[in-house]
């Protein structure tokens, strides 16, 4: 029974495929998310430039703030709790989440252990910088993993090195013997059947999407190239001068993420991008939270 | 036989990857240009229909597929491809192709905790596994439509002329006698 829930996740992962699923702090912002296509809002109280800013111990929102959102759209709601702290997923849990996101962005609860999420029915999503990362998080019950990128930066360059790292892992062991997978589990520090099972099929065992970073329809384009089957974009929308055209932009970008004309249309006007911090800028790597 | 799939956004690689295995030419539709060709059958798949609908329109595909559609081209429908046909639906005021006489209800089942697997019967092909990810049903449907499934006395599977449409996915099983069924309508319109 509980198998038949993991499958259940996981293939709720595979409906977001090919989508942009967007932080969102209002009910208003995620009726615009949903209006400009989103497949799927996080609701959060202070978006990951913001939690950036102000510093300080940043935790799992309001459940009260959440469930604004959950009935202010009809597309799934994700919600992020902190690296280990199971009791925060239990209350995700309580309000009929969609997705949980054991994320980075905050800050970790506990710095040896992540959630057990095989205890739970509610899916999880967790980030992951390697493929012994995703592995990880895959055993630990996750269904579905992004890149953790550097979120709140406006900087592509952690989730491009994070996506292309995974890449050659999986390249790497698709073209391995099979007598040194084991080893390859060893190393990696997960079970065997998971890294047999990147060895036979190229890929993951779960749906991977890009985050951390994605602030311009190139941006997304270029994850997607890079093999994400779809992006999460944080602080790159409501960040910028103009949310709705930037979000409309984006979701086009990731469907037709081959099309440089088309792109080139839709990177036309979009106002300001947000900011940005560069990676050699700044103090805090969310991404080394949670190995 | 060459099979269009809707690829705007969701699950269309599944129905892709079974339409192949089933000896198909599969051909995907992102954007105008991709609907010069001829195809004998499209694949509405699942995914979120807010999104799969504002694209079809924005990316300027909606008429064509529509008039295709309604000139007899065979389609199949999973999930959120059964709310793009639907008549009508009774929980959102978004409208699509509105071409099956029926009136679906979208999330029927709720949030995530609530999909479910099913194995039920289907009309002609016996016992089949369902999966139902926050998945719409079907309220009513005009008495034209034949009902080839039902869970709970709640309408899931559906012909109705040309259009084969159900709230859940044969996509991701390993069972193609759903696909099969599709197939064979496709064919018997060729001929």
């Amino acid at each position: 029974m509980a198998n038949r829930q993991y499958e259940l996740n996981k293939e709720l992962a595979q409906m977001l495929k090919g989508g942009v699923i967007m932080d969102v702090t209002t009910p208003e912002q995620a009726r615009i998310a949903e209006e400009a296509g989103a497949c799927a809002v996080m609701a959060l109280e202070r978006i990951p430039a913001d939690i950036r800013a102000a510093g300080g111990v940043s935790r799992m929102s309001d459940p009260k703030m959440i469930q604004g959102i959950q009935e202010a759209v009809s597309i799934p709601v994700m919600a992020k709790c902190r690296i280990g702290h199971f009791v925060e997923a239990q209350l995700l849990e309580a309000i009929e989440i969609d997705y949980i996101d054991e994320s980075e962005v905050l800050s970790p609860a506990d710095d040896v252990y992540h959630i057990d999420k095989t205890k739970f029915k509610v899916p999880f999503v967790c980030g992951a910088k390697d493929l012994g990362e995703a592995l990880r998080r895959i055993n630990e019950g996750a269904s579905m993993i992004r890149t953790k990128g550097e979120p709140g930066t406006g900087d592509v360059v952690q989730a491009v090195r994070h996506m292309r790292m995974m890449n050659s892992e999986i390249a790497r062991i698709s073209s391995m013997r099979e007598d040194e997978l084991f080893n390859v589990a060893k190393e990696l520090q997960v079970p065997y059947d998971l890294v047999l099972y990147v060895h036979e099929n190229h890929r993951l065992p779960v749906v991977n999407f890009a985050a951390g970073g994605v602030a311009t329809p190139a941006d997304a384009a270029l994850m997607m190239q890079l093999g994400a089957e779809g992006v999460f974009v944080g602080s790159g929308i409501f960040k910028s001068g103009n949310p709705t055209k930037r979000a409309n932009a984006i979701v086009k970008a990731v469907t037709n993420y081959t099309d440089a004309k088309l792109i080139a249309e839709l990177s036309k006007d979009l106002g300001e991008a947000m900011v940005g911090i560069n990676e050699d800028e700044i103090q805090l790597l969310m991404a080394e939270r949670g190995k | 036989m060459k099979i269009a799939v809707l690829a705007v956004q969701g699950a269309f690689a599944e129905h892709r990857k079974m339409l192949e295995a089933l000896g198909c030419t599969v051909t995907e539709l992102r954007q105008k240009q991709d609907l010069t060709q001829d195809f004998d059958g499209i694949v509405l798949p699942g995914g979120e229909s807010t999104v799969q609908g504002k694209l079809l329109r924005e990316l300027d595909m909606y008429e064509d597929i529509k008039s295709r559609i309604e000139n007899g081209l065979p389609v199949l429908a999973t999930c959120a491809g059964l709310i793009l046909l639907a008549s009508d639906i009774v929980n959102d005021d978004r409208r699509h192709f509105g071409l099956l006489p029926v009136s679906v209800k979208r999330n029927a089942y709720g949030r995530q905790l609530g999909s479910f697997h099913y194995d039920g019967e289907i009309k002609g092909l016996g016992i089949f596994p369902m999966e139902f990810i926050r998945a719409p049903y079907i309220e009513v449907a005009n008495q034209n439509v034949e009902v080839l499934a039902e869970v709970d006395n709640h309408i899931v599977a559906v012909r109705y002329g040309n259009q084969l449409a159900a709230a859940f996915h044969p996509e991701l099983t390993e069972d193609t006698r759903f696909h099969q069924m599709f197939l064979e309508m496709c064919r018997r319109k060729i001929k």
